[in-house]
């Protein structure tokens, strides 16, 4: 049945979908504000957003998964009811998650089939289904091996194989959820080529995402939402990355920051050999030598999973060194507690900020004096809290930050990511800390807190501290970093000054292509 | 007496032969588990349910005469507990390792009350007789005839679920939705696989067979039911899940490894030796812990064991 749907024209099952003023509303937020959006066959659309604006969402109720709670929508120009996936996948709709919904240890094969009918009785047929993958496989050039298990693939093998899932069952509309989020610049380009083929055959697709340059680079026409209303429909032509981003926060943004020329101070940070374990148990990290200096920033790139995490840990005290020596200023620092290195003026913003950098059932003002709790101002003989001196204090970082905060003692995961992070960001500066390891700053946070957060990233580079900014968001890295370390595998397998920045040679280096110059 | 004589004197086609009967209730009631767990769901209470089935079959069989009906009531009793636990477990969403000691004391208590109520003092009932299989129970050849061809119905079943269990689960569209199920239940939900009623019918199952796990001890093994029949038996058959990696086959040689530790202490103690009965029962309890502190990398280890499922979580 699946196959059959297949090679029926995607054009005929699909040709306008039509949503129209759909309204969201859950317990105290109305998340969408009568939202019309529609797409056609043949035609990428892209949906365009900060966190929180509404894409998902709306996304969602086309899939099935949400209901609305106004408003309709309409397939080929009659209103349909979509009550879940079960009924969006019946109607054409395919949707490739940003968390792949695979089973690691079942083959590709296996995703295929569950949940699909299959075989004689209720046995597998599993050649059948591995011989359509390969036909699809073939026809939209997405290499992939039916019979391996999906723990073994690549993230970029494994979007291929829910797309090719999506394609088998019969999707006519595609909605991709940040599917470049995980990809080198390369395989984006990759996945490029297969939508358009996708679309070029009579497929519609939705493309959710928040690269301008990306969206501008695939799209037929554009839709930009903000706080759950539809800003507007462009077509991509014509279009600019500053016009969309104004679209999307509602004010003119900078989206690229002059660097005055570094004034190197003495090294801050000395790596030497560095190796360590990843939570597989296999060496993370190999080797890797680098040295940082007060008043620049040094990025690091990579796909996610290349040894960055770990580098950050290691370098942070969170994670054992397995290899190989660390230096902050002259002091060893190898091995050292996150506190014994805060004495030597390390400050961190870890990667996952709701596990490692804050407690999420505390205050605003408990995680602001997290580290601080047992100093003074804050404490009394070390043992008493001030209480009234802690929210003082974080009295002035939420007006100092613009953290929006009902109050300094809101639990602080009532928080959005963005005020989340000022908040982690102030602790951290408030340090004044000679070394910074910034890791992932800006993820999950919205564009206008992303902008504030790089300028103080920026100020702290002009008064000589020395940064470390680790990040899988490329564009981030080329746009503040003085220099960049690419990793590749564990290693450091490049590095590129600034006046040779080019997404191209860091996108090759990412993926492996060797040493650059 | 040298050595190897010794050890023939204990290791006989007998020993064999009550291996693969003692076997029997470790198998039913680990396959059983085996399919929970491939789902998610992780069951402490196989020893109460095996309590239940054992003092209901048996108190049918001890009423009506008929063994047919003795093994029908311990699936039915075994199957409700089933569903008790998957109620619980998938709906309520409750902590597994707390609820499954729950459902072990309740079988325990209830099992011993009922006994005291309905029968009282021990009884003894007829028994499942042994099925002679022809011809092949006549091979004298290394005791083959005795070993595997003069056993009971029971165990003729238990051990032909063994790849009856690795053939659904390997090759069937359900065996595909448990395992599934069990590693990423959020990924067969986008699937259109319906995740809560997987884990009600492995579980439905699992209790069912650890009914008739404890019905294959009170009717077939021993013909009586006394208080605490099971000894924990049903615990180990947990800890088999886990030795034989999730895996019918691996577990079906754990329940071998243990029984032939048990049937050699029964032997061992016929012949007179003097050796205290209690380093034998600890065997099996120490090959486990060794066995899991060993285990490499589990492919098949169902990593949303215990964990409960809620869409957009």
């Amino acid at each position: 049945m699946s196959v059959q749907a297949t090679s029926s024209s995607p054009s005929e099952r699909i040709a306008t979908l039509e949503m129209r003023g759909i309204v969201k509303r859950f317990p105290g937020v109305t998340a969408l504000k009568g939202v019309d959006f529609d797409v056609h066959a043949g035609e990428i659309h892209a949906l365009l957003g900060e966190n929180g604006a509404g894409k998902s969402t709306l996304m969602k109720i086309l899939y099935g998964l949400y209901q609305q709670s106004e408003g309709q929508v309409l397939i080929n120009g009659a209103p349909v009811h979509i009550g879940s996936p079960h009924e969006s996948t019946k109607r054409g709709i395919g949707m490739i998650h940003q968390h792949f919904m695979l089973v690691p240890s079942l083959t590709v094969a296996e995703n295929v089939a569950l949940g699909m009918p299959s075989g004689r009785g209720g046995v597998l047929d599993l050649k059948k289904i591995s011989e359509d993958i390969s036909q699809l496989s073939q026809k939209y050039n997405l290499r992939i091996y039916p019979e391996r298990p999906v723990w073994q693939l690549s993230v970029g093998e494994q979007q291929r194989v829910e797309i090719i899932r999506a394609l088998y069952r019969g999707a006519a509309l595609l909605i991709l959820d940040e599917p470049t989020a995980v990809l080198t610049p390369q395989e984006s380009d990759d996945l490029f080529i297969v939508l358009k083929q996708m679309a070029a055959e009579g497929h519609s697709i939705i493309f959710i995402s928040h690269k301008l340059h990306e969206v501008l680079a695939i799209s037929d026409r554009i839709t930009v939402l903000r706080d759950g209303a539809r800003v507007n429909t462009i077509p991509a032509a014509g279009a600019t990355r500053l016009t969309l981003a104004e679209m999307m926060v509602g004010r003119p943004v900078v989206l690229e920051y002059e660097l005055p020329p570094p004034v190197r101070g003495e090294a801050r940070l000395t790596v030497q050999g560095v190796s360590a374990l990843s939570e597989r148990g296999d060496m993370g990290l190999k080797e890797v030598s680098f040295t940082l200096y007060g008043g620049e920033i040094v990025g690091v790139a990579g796909v996610s999973g290349n040894g960055q995490h770990e580098l950050a840990e290691v370098v942070a005290g969170m994670r054992p060194l397995a290899g190989g020596t660390i230096h902050v200023g002259d002091q060893p620092a190898g091995g050292k507690s996150p506190a014994a290195l805060r004495q030597l003026g390390v400050s961190y913003i870890p990667e996952e900020r709701m596990i490692d950098g804050v407690v999420k059932n505390f205050t605003v003002a408990e995680n602001f004096v997290l580290k601080d709790q047992s100093d003074p101002p804050y404490a009394l003989g070390r043992f008493f809290l001030r209480p009234r001196k802690i929210a003082e204090a974080c009295r002035q970082i939420i007006h100092d930050y613009e953290v929006k905060t009902p109050g300094t003692d809101t639990p602080i995961k009532n928080l959005s990511g963005g005020n989340i992070q000022k908040v982690v960001l102030a602790r951290e500066l408030a340090q004044q800390p000679t070394l910074l390891i910034a890791a992932q700053p800006t993820r999950g946070v919205d564009i206008g807190a992303t902008e504030y957060i790089h300028h103080r990233l920026l100020e702290e580079r002009a008064k000589g501290t020395a940064i470390l900014l680790i990040s899988e968001d490329l564009d981030e890295v080329m746009a503040l970093s003085d220099r960049i370390i690419v990793m590749y595998e564990g290693r450091a397998v490049g590095e590129v000054l600034r006046r040779d920045y080019d997404v191209r040679t860091i996108g090759a280096m990412m993926a492996g292509a060797g040493r650059g110059d | 007496m040298n050595i190897f004589e010794t050890i023939g004197s204990i290791v006989t086609a007998s020993v064999f032969a009550s291996t693969l009967r003692l076997a029997t209730p470790y198998l039913f009631a680990a396959i059983g588990e085996t399919f929970a767990q491939r789902s998610g769901l992780l069951n402490l209470g196989v020893d109460g349910i095996m309590l239940m089935g054992a003092f209901t079959g048996f108190y049918a069989v001890y009423a009506t005469g008929s063994l047919l009906l003795g093994v029908l009531t311990a699936l039915v009793v075994g199957g409700l507990m089933g569903l008790a636990i998957a109620f619980i477990s998938v709906t309520l969403r409750a902590k597994q390792g707390i609820s499954g000691i729950g459902l072990y004391l309740f079988g325990l208590g209830l099992s011993e009350l009922l006994f005291q109520r309905l029968i009282g003092t021990p009884k003894s009932i007829e028994r499942f007789p042994d099925i002679y299989i022809p011809v092949l129970s006549d091979i004298e050849f290394l005791g083959i005839g005795q070993i595997f061809f003069r056993q009971n119905l029971l165990v003729y079943i238990a051990f032909a679920s063994v790849p009856i269990a690795a053939y659904v689960l390997r090759r069937t569209s359900y065996g595909l939705k448990i395992r599934a199920v069990g590693q990423n239940p959020a990924a067969a939900d986008a699937m259109d696989v319906n995740v809560a009623r997987i884990r009600y019918s492995t579980q439905i199952f699992g209790g069912m067979m650890a009914g008739l796990a404890g019905a294959s001890l009170s009717v077939a093994l021993l013909g009586v039911f006394q208080q605490n029949l099971t000894g924990g038996l049903g615990f180990i058959a947990v800890a088999l899940v886990y030795f034989g990696r999730w895996r019918p086959v691996g577990v079906m040689i754990g329940a071998l490894l243990f029984s032939f530790v048990n049937a050699l202490q029964l032997q061992v103690g016929a012949l007179g030796f003097d050796v205290p009965p209690e380093f034998s029962t600890m065997a099996p309890y120490v090959i486990t812990i060794i066995a899991l502190a060993f285990a490499g990398r589990q492919t098949e280890k169902p990593t949303a064991l215990t964990v409960p499922f809620q869409r957009g979580e």
